[in-house]
């Protein structure tokens, strides 16, 4: 079949040298324009903001405060989710049982339920009358610090099963073999061989659970603190809560905002590139071998209680509290609120429009995302500008990733407020662009990195342009990628809470939830767990979809 | 000292039986080689010798020890694979004294062991160099030194050539033969190269679609193949189709296709059985003369390829047949493409074998 003209011009006008680099500097350009500069020109110009909080150090030991609590539960989880997680993505990566199939998609639950909904549903579990207090005469687990660690611990541990699920899968079994073959019982050969090879994923997998558990908002708002007289009282606070609680009466950014923001912002930076710069010198213990301990530890009993315990915690602190709030959301629906809610009456109006706005702003973020992150993509994989550059925009790609979302969400108010003309859902859409931008980039130039060349080239001596390596053979084999990347912008998108809460008066779907809990907005409930419950619903809907589609990766 | 012994093995992944049914005993101090083509289960037979995966069927001995469910880290073995598996994270030195380590070796033993095995291997200089750091050939060298310094008598090599350049090759598979034997150490090797099995192995057992067709000095194989596969595999064979006329003496006449009767020393064949006559490409004769008598068959030269060592000729037969004949360029006189010749072969240097049900085509293929 002949080719479209349309396409046959593109085609050719790609091999000009000056369209392809306009392409790829355009893709920079608009990093910098939309994605970068902002939130940093944002705190520049409300800098001068910052002396009221400096000038009242009462106000400044409670942002450092909040802010030191934030990195310290960052700091906590991170490192229970590695100690948990790690055994639990081995399990899955190396037990022989069917079911391990069913529990490595278990795993993914917390992951993708929008952090709103499990909130309320941990809050229900550990301190809600029918939770846990239904056993044991009384709640376990009180609002406050312990409650925010349990949460965040439930929704970052999935980051790193699902990395090193990945890593392992993909990590070479004859390292290990290697080692075994030599005389070392597995515990030893994992200890020496295939974790120190696996360490830029656990660090990776590391940075990712510290900054989700900086970024949440929401879920730790309604944890945090508790209802008096139905008025919220907060027990603890984190530098994203302070965000929330210092914004003004009608959303606007105050100085305890812009301070709290900066230092987050520079904070974040500095702790990301400190991992990045000193994880790899970090040296394992590899040269010492205690032999008969590590044999002890490799088989029978060693092996099935570590695998006892992985279970265990999966279950007790991720998925029974992740999913508990499927109880009132079906005692909801056995009872009169499903009719009201698909009635639309009461809460419910306002819900369903919060719903479409969600869904919306995710599917706009997301279009959007595919056409100006598939460029620098490529151009980070390639390296078309050079490895150095390659390498500094793939640090830089990163940076919406490792700042506190509500920190982000403030500066970029700040910056897109100067200009008057731009509606607050555009300036919700900006956020949210900001925020998700490094997953589809992530994920896209590592599957391009993945490629070999040598296909491009095949390709190009067999008469392909530029552009049509790109349709025939780049496209196809990262389709999959591309997909995951754009489900992942998606459902962070529709979960977000933090941004969404300092850059618009605009209420999503989870921005209602946390209302809801928080009784700003009076809702039983049964109201609020039928509202978590279609919010799981549809974040099923979505696992399955992707599932689905990645399905196919196989042929391949 | 170990013998391994290997009784009724079977290893089935799903529906595939990757080792069907198979018994071998490779002696003590022996140099045993697995050979076969992709896909023939040679390698996962090494595997389940090696404990890295377990048989579902059969016995695996190693010494007089039964080792089916005995870890891979207590079979005393070393195990170089075909991708060399250094460790990324760990230097020359790290690579070569790691079993040593993981055994509990204490540091002086382990650091004298490291130093003779490195020094075995002529890689002292490099003990500090990552595997990323080496060339092929030394990686191979520190793969095979690693798995030495483990100190095991059982030594079982994953193709362990098969990423090198062809001169490397060459010269590391007598340097390994020879350590080997220096060593006193049984080594069983994988490879699906006919010529490296038959230029360092005491014994070869050639396999196929999971089973042993054969087990053989380099020699027996290729002077006395069991079958077409075998005679195939092992050098070079020329098979033509044909009937037995006549029972004769020690054999039989066959009659080829084109009414062209040869005359072959064989045994248990019956009149009238269709059969395979394999001949190697060195054992005819060619002739510019044309001659009409028993075994001597015309043809005309169709191609001529120099090959250095030999010239390599396809004659085209009189009843359409294509053979192909090798002689050593520096004796007689070449033939030139075109040429009318007659070719003839002795009757007791060649093999006949029963038509082989599935066909000759399936019989022989390698994939």
């Amino acid at each position: 079949m002949p080719k479209p003209k349309i396409t046959e011009t593109l085609d050719r006008l790609s091999s000009k040298k000056s369209v392809k680099y306009g392409v790829y500097l355009t893709a920079v350009i608009v990093f910098f324009a939309l994605i970068l500069l902002p939130p940093i020109l944002g705190i520049i110009i409300k800098w001068n903001t910052m002396q009221e909080v400096l000038s009242q150090p009462e106000l400044t030991v409670g942002a450092l405060n909040a802010i030191g609590n934030s990195f310290a539960v960052a700091l906590l989880v991170s490192t229970i989710d590695v100690i948990a997680g790690v055994p639990m993505a081995w399990l899955i990566t190396r037990g022989k049982s069917k079911w391990l199939k069913i529990l490595d998609t278990l795993s993914d639950i917390p992951f993708i339920v929008p952090t709103a909904a499990l909130g309320y549903s941990l809050l229900l579990f550990w301190s809600g009358s029918s939770g846990l207090a239904s056993l044991f005469g009384s709640p376990l687990v009180s609002p406050g610090w312990l409650l925010v660690i349990l949460l965040h611990f439930t929704f970052s541990y999935p980051v790193i099963v699902r990395v090193m699920v990945g890593a392992l899968l993909d990590y070479k079994r004859e390292y290990e073999q290697a080692s075994r073959t030599l005389g070392a019982p597995p515990f030893t050969a994992s200890r020496t061989v295939t974790f120190p090879i696996l360490k830029p994923s656990l660090i990776a997998s590391f940075i990712l659970a510290f900054s989700r558990s900086l970024s949440e908002t929401g879920a730790t708002m309604m944890v945090a603190g508790i209802l008096e007289n139905g008025n919220y009282v907060p027990l603890f606070e984190n530098g994203a809560t302070f965000i929330q609680t210092h914004l003004g009466p009608n959303k606007e950014i105050t100085g305890p905002v812009v301070f709290a923001s900066f230092i987050l912002m520079i904070l974040s930076c500095s702790i990301f590139i400190i991992i990045r710069v000193l994880g790899p010198r970090l040296k394992t213990p590899i040269k010492k071998v205690w032999p008969l301990t590590e044999r002890k530890l490799s088989y029978s009993a060693a092996a099935s209680s570590r695998n006892g315990i992985s279970l265990l915690t999966f279950f007790i602190f991720v998925l029974i509290p992740s999913l508990f709030v499927a109880l009132p959301a079906i005692e909801a629906i056995l009872g009169n609120t499903l009719p009201e809610a698909l009635g639309g009456g009461g809460v419910w109006g306002e819900y369903w429009q919060s719903l479409l706005l969600s869904y919306g702003v995710g599917a706009v973020v997301t279009l959007i995302n595919a056409v100006i992150s598939l460029p620098m993509a490529i151009l980070i994989a390639r390296g078309i500008f050079g490895k150095k550059v390659s390498g500094i925009l793939d640090i830089l790609v990163n940076i919406p990733l490792i700042v506190t979302s509500a920190a982000l969400g403030a500066s970029l108010k700040i910056f897109w407020e100067s200009f008057a003309f731009v509606p607050e859902t555009w300036l919700l859409v900006f956020a949210h662009l900001s925020i998700t931008y490094p997953y589809l980039v992530r994920s896209m130039s590592a599957a391009v990195e993945r490629i070999s060349f040598d296909l491009e080239e095949a390709s190009r001596t067999l008469g392909a342009k530029p552009l049509g390596v790109f349709r025939t053979i780049i496209l196809p084999l990262t389709k999959y990628s591309i997909l995951s990347g754009a489900i992942m912008v998606f459902t962070r998108s529709v979960s977000e809470t933090g941004a969404t809460l300092a850059v618009t008066k605009l209420r999503t779907a989870p921005v209602v939830i946390v209302d809801w809990v928080r009784q700003t907005v009076p809702a039983t409930p049964l109201e609020i767990g039928l509202g978590c419950g279609f919010l799981i619903l549809f974040s099923f809907i979505i696992l399955l979809a992707l599932r689905l589609i990645v399905r196919g990766k196989g042929r391949y | 000292m170990p013998d391994v012994r290997l009784v009724n093995v079977t290893k089935k992944f799903g529906k595939i039986v990757a080792v069907n049914n198979v018994s071998l005993h490779i002696h003590d101090k022996e140099y045993f080689a697995l050979l076969g083509p992709s896909g023939c289960g040679k390698t996962t037979l090494l595997r389940l010798i090696a404990g890295l995966i377990q048989p579902d069927e059969g016995k695996i001995y190693i010494g007089d020890r039964l080792v089916n469910d005995v870890p891979p880290e207590d079979r005393d073995i070393g195990f170089v694979f075909q991708t060399f598996a250094l460790f990324p994270h760990m230097n020359s030195w790290n690579n070569v004294t790691y079993g040593p380590r993981v055994k509990g070796f204490d540091t002086e033993k382990a650091s004298t062991i490291g130093h003779e095995v490195l020094e075995m291997v002529r890689l002292h200089e490099r003990l500090d160099a990552f595997p990323s750091e080496l060339s092929g050939g030394m990686m191979q060298r520190i793969a095979v030194a690693r798995a030495l310094a483990a100190g095991a008598k059982l030594l079982l090599l994953d193709e362990p050539l098969g990423q090198l350049d062809a001169k490397v090759r060459n010269e590391l598979r007598y340097e390994i033969r020879r350590m080997i034997r220096d060593l006193g150490l049984t080594a069983i090797h994988v490879t699906h190269d006919q010529s490296e099995a038959m230029a360092i192995s005491d014994r070869i057992a050639v396999m196929k679609k999971g089973k042993v067709l054969q087990v053989g000095t380099p020699q027996e194989l290729y002077m006395n193949p069991q079958s077409i596969f075998v005679a195939h595999f092992i050098g070079e064979s020329n098979f033509l189709e044909g009937y037995v006329s006549k029972i004769s003496g020690k054999g039989a006449i066959i009659e080829l296709r084109g009414e062209i009767k040869v005359q072959a020393v064989c045994e248990g064949v019956k009149s009238g059985e269709r059969v395979i006559l394999a001949v190697r490409p060195e054992t005819f004769i060619v002739e510019k003369e044309i001659k009409r008598d028993k075994n001597f068959v015309s043809g005309t030269i169709e191609r001529v390829t120099f090959e250095g060592t030999n010239v390599r000729y396809e004659i085209r037969l009189e009843n359409q047949d294509l053979v192909v004949i090798v002689k050593p360029s520096i004796i007689g006189e070449w033939f030139n493409v075109g040429e009318k010749v007659t070719i003839s072969f002795p009757p007791e240097k060649t093999h006949v074998f029963a038509y082989p049900e599935a066909g000759l085509r399936e019989e022989i293929a390698v994939e």
